[in-house]
C-alpha cells in the first residue's frame, strides 16, 4: 500500500475549509456572488488573491444567475472554475446550473444548505439543493468539514473526468458545518495539485473540419450549446444521463485513490454504510445529522439494538443499485429528508429510497422522516426514536404513519 | 426525422456543431423578396450595413451590390431603410 502523504492539522469551519480546497486545487476563476451561510467560502478566497496567494481570476458578479455564467463561461473556456452559494443564491442560479450541465462544463460549486424563503430563514436544511435535484449536476453531501474540504478536491477530479464531464456541487449543512471550527487534515499543495492534475479535454469536429480539444478557443472555433430542436435535443439529454451512470464508477475510484494519499475515504464514494452488517432497523440520511445518528447507533447497539445508518453521501447520480444491496436483509428503514416536497407524498430521498425497493427481493417497511427545517434542532433522543418506531413497526407489522415529522410541535 | 440523423452515441457533447451554419439555406422561409430598382439605387450601402442576416454583399470589383436570396428571409429592413425607395419588397413566387 502507498503510504499516505504527510498532511497538516489545520483549525478549520467548513466554509474555510471550502475555500481552502479550492485555492490547493488550482482554480482558474473564482465567480461568485455573498450569501449566507456561504460568504466566508469567497470571502476567504477573495483573501487569497489580495494577497497574491493564488493566480485566480476572481469576478465580483452582480448575482448569482451571473455568477453560475461566469463560471460555465469560464470552464467552457477549458479553465478550472468554482464557485459557491446557498438557498435563494442556488434558486437564482437555477436556469444557468441546466446551461452549465448541458455544456458539460465541469464546474464545482459548493452549496452550503440553507432553507428557502418565505419566511425568512438562514439556516441550515436541503430544500435548497433538492429543488435542483434535476439540473444534471452530480450531487455530493459532507457529514463534517473534513468530509467537505476532501470532497471539493475529489470533485474537481470526478468532474473532469472524461466519462464525466459533469459540474459537481457539494453540499455542507449551513451553520452545523459552514460555521462550526473542527480540526482539519490537510494535504500539502503539491500533493492536491498532483491528485487533481490538469484538465483534459475530449476531441471533437468542429464545423471547420478540425478535430480538436474540445474547449472554446479563438485559434480553433467552435460552437457550444447552440440550437438543437425535435431532431437533436433528445440526444443531447441521454448524452446526459449516460455521463451521470459513468459517475457512479468515477466518484468510487477517485474515493479509493484519494484515501491512497490522504487515508480518508467515505464508504465506497457514493454511500457509507454504519454498522449495517446484520442490522435490522436502519436510518438513511444525508450530511451532518449522520455524525450524531452514528453515536446514537452505538448506544443502540450496547443495548442489544440492531440498528444500523446508511448515509447517503451520493444523492446524484443515486447509487440504486448500492442502496438495494445495502438494504438487503433489513427489516425496517427510516428515510430521512430535511427537506419537504409539498403535496409529494414525502420528502425526495423517501420517493428515490422507498421507489428503488421496490424490486427488492423481500421490501423493508418504509417510513419517513421529514426533520431539520430551518435549521431546527434534532436531538439524539428524537433520533432514537425513530429506531424505537422501527422497531414498533416490525412487531405490528405495519406502517401506521408513512410519512412523520420529527421535532415538530404537533 | 431522416435515417441520416446520428444517434446519441455518435454526436459530440454540448451541441458541438460539426456543419457550418452557412450549409444551412434558411432564404425558403420568406414569404416577401427584396426587388431592387437599379435606376434609383444610389449603391449607398446602408441596406448592407442593415441586413440581419449578411444577406446583402458589397461587390467592390462590379461597384454594386447583391441580394443573396439563399439566406434572405424577406424581413424588408432594407426596404425600410433604403433612403431613395429603390427596394420594394413583392411576393416571392414559390
Amino acid at each position: 500500500m502507498q503510504s499516505v502523504a504527510k498532511q497538516k492539522m489545520m483549525a478549520l469551519a467548513g466554509d474555510e475549509a471550502v475555500a481552502y480546497a479550492a485555492k490547493q486545487s488550482d482554480v482558474d476563476v473564482v465567480a461568485a456572488y455573498p450569501i449566507t451561510p456561504q460568504t466566508i467560502i469567497v470571502e476567504k478566497f477573495s483573501e487569497y488573491v489580495a494577497n497574491g496567494e493564488v493566480e485566480t481570476e476572481f469576478v465580483c458578479v452582480e448575482s448569482e444567475h451571473s455568477a453560475m455564467a461566469a463560471s460555465l463561461s469560464a470552464s467552457v473556456t477549458g479553465a478550472r472554475a468554482f464557485t459557491a452559494t446557498a438557498s435563494a443564491g442556488l434558486a437564482l442560479m437555477h436556469e444557468m446550473l441546466f446551461v452549465t450541465s448541458g455544456c458539460r462544463a465541469p464546474v464545482v460549486m459548493a452549496v452550503a444548505n440553507r432553507a428557502l424563503s418565505a419566511p425568512i430563514n438562514i439556516h441550515g436544511d436541503h430544500s435548497d439543493s433538492m429543488a435542483q435535484r434535476d439540473s444534471g449536476w452530480i450531487q455530493l453531501y459532507a457529514e463534517n468539514a473534513q468530509e467537505a474540504y476532501d470532497s471539493i478536491i475529489q470533485a474537481f477530479r470526478i468532474a473532469e473526468n472524461l466519462d464525466v464531464l459533469l459540474p459537481v456541487m457539494v453540499g455542507l449543512d449551513g451553520f452545523t458545518l459552514s460555521h462550526t471550527l473542527e480540526n482539519v487534515e490537510t494535504l500539502l499543495d503539491e500533493g492536491v495539485k498532483e491528485f487533481i492534475g490538469t484538465r483534459q479535454f475530449p476531441k471533437v469536429l468542429t464545423h471547420e473540419g478540425k478535430t480538436v480539444p474540445f474547449r472554446l478557443d479563438p485559434a480553433n472555433p467552435m460552437t457550444v450549446g447552440p440550437l438543437a430542436l425535435q431532431n437533436y435535443y433528445f440526444e443531447f439529454k441521454r448524452q446526459q444521463e449516460e455521463a451521470m451512470e459513468n459517475a457512479l464508477a468515477v466518484i468510487q475510484q477517485v474515493n479509493s485513490e484519494y484515501a491512497k494519499i490522504s487515508g480518508r475515504s467515505y464508504g465506497n464514494g457514493l454511500l457509507e454504510a454504519y454498522r449495517l452488517e446484520d442490522a435490522e432497523v436502519v436510518a438513511i440520511c444525508l450530511g451532518s445529522t449522520a455524525g450524531t445518528m452514528k453515536t446514537v447507533v452505538d448506544a443502540l447497539r450496547q443495548d442489544g439494538v440492531k440498528a444500523g445508518l446508511l448515509r447517503l453521501r451520493t444523492f446524484r447520480p443515486l447509487p440504486v443499485e448500492e442502496i438495494q444491496s445495502a438494504l438487503a436483509g433489513v427489516k425496517a428503514v427510516a428515510v430521512m429528508d430535511r427537506c419537504l416536497s409539498f403535496g409529494g407524498n414525502g420528502g425526495p430521498v423517501f420517493h428515490e429510497v422507498r421507489h428503488l425497493l421496490y424490486e427488492a427481493a423481500s421490501r423493508p417497511y418504509v417510513v419517513n422522516y421529514i426533520y431539520g427545517l430551518g435549521g431546527r434542532d434534532t436531538s439524539p433522543t428524537e433520533l432514537r426514536s425513530i429506531y424505537e418506531n422501527l422497531q414498533r413497526i416490525i412487531q405490528t407489522q405495519r406502517v401506521e404513519k408513512p410519512i412523520q415529522y420529527l421535532g415538530l410541535r404537533d | 426525422m431522416t435515417s441520416q440523423e446520428k444517434t446519441w452515441k455518435e454526436i459530440a457533447p454540448a451541441g458541438v456543431c460539426s456543419k457550418s451554419s452557412s450549409e444551412f439555406l434558411t432564404g425558403d422561409w420568406k414569404t416577401y423578396m427584396p426587388v431592387r430598382d437599379l435606376e434609383k439605387c444610389t449603391r449607398c450601402l446602408l441596406c448592407v450595413l442593415f441586413c440581419p442576416d449578411g444577406a446583402i454583399r458589397w461587390y467592390p470589383e462590379k461597384g454594386d451590390i447583391a441580394f443573396d436570396y439563399s439566406f434572405c428571409k424577406g424581413c424588408g429592413i432594407c426596404a425600410n431603410q433604403c433612403p431613395t425607395n429603390a427596394i420594394t419588397m413583392k411576393l416571392a413566387q414559390e
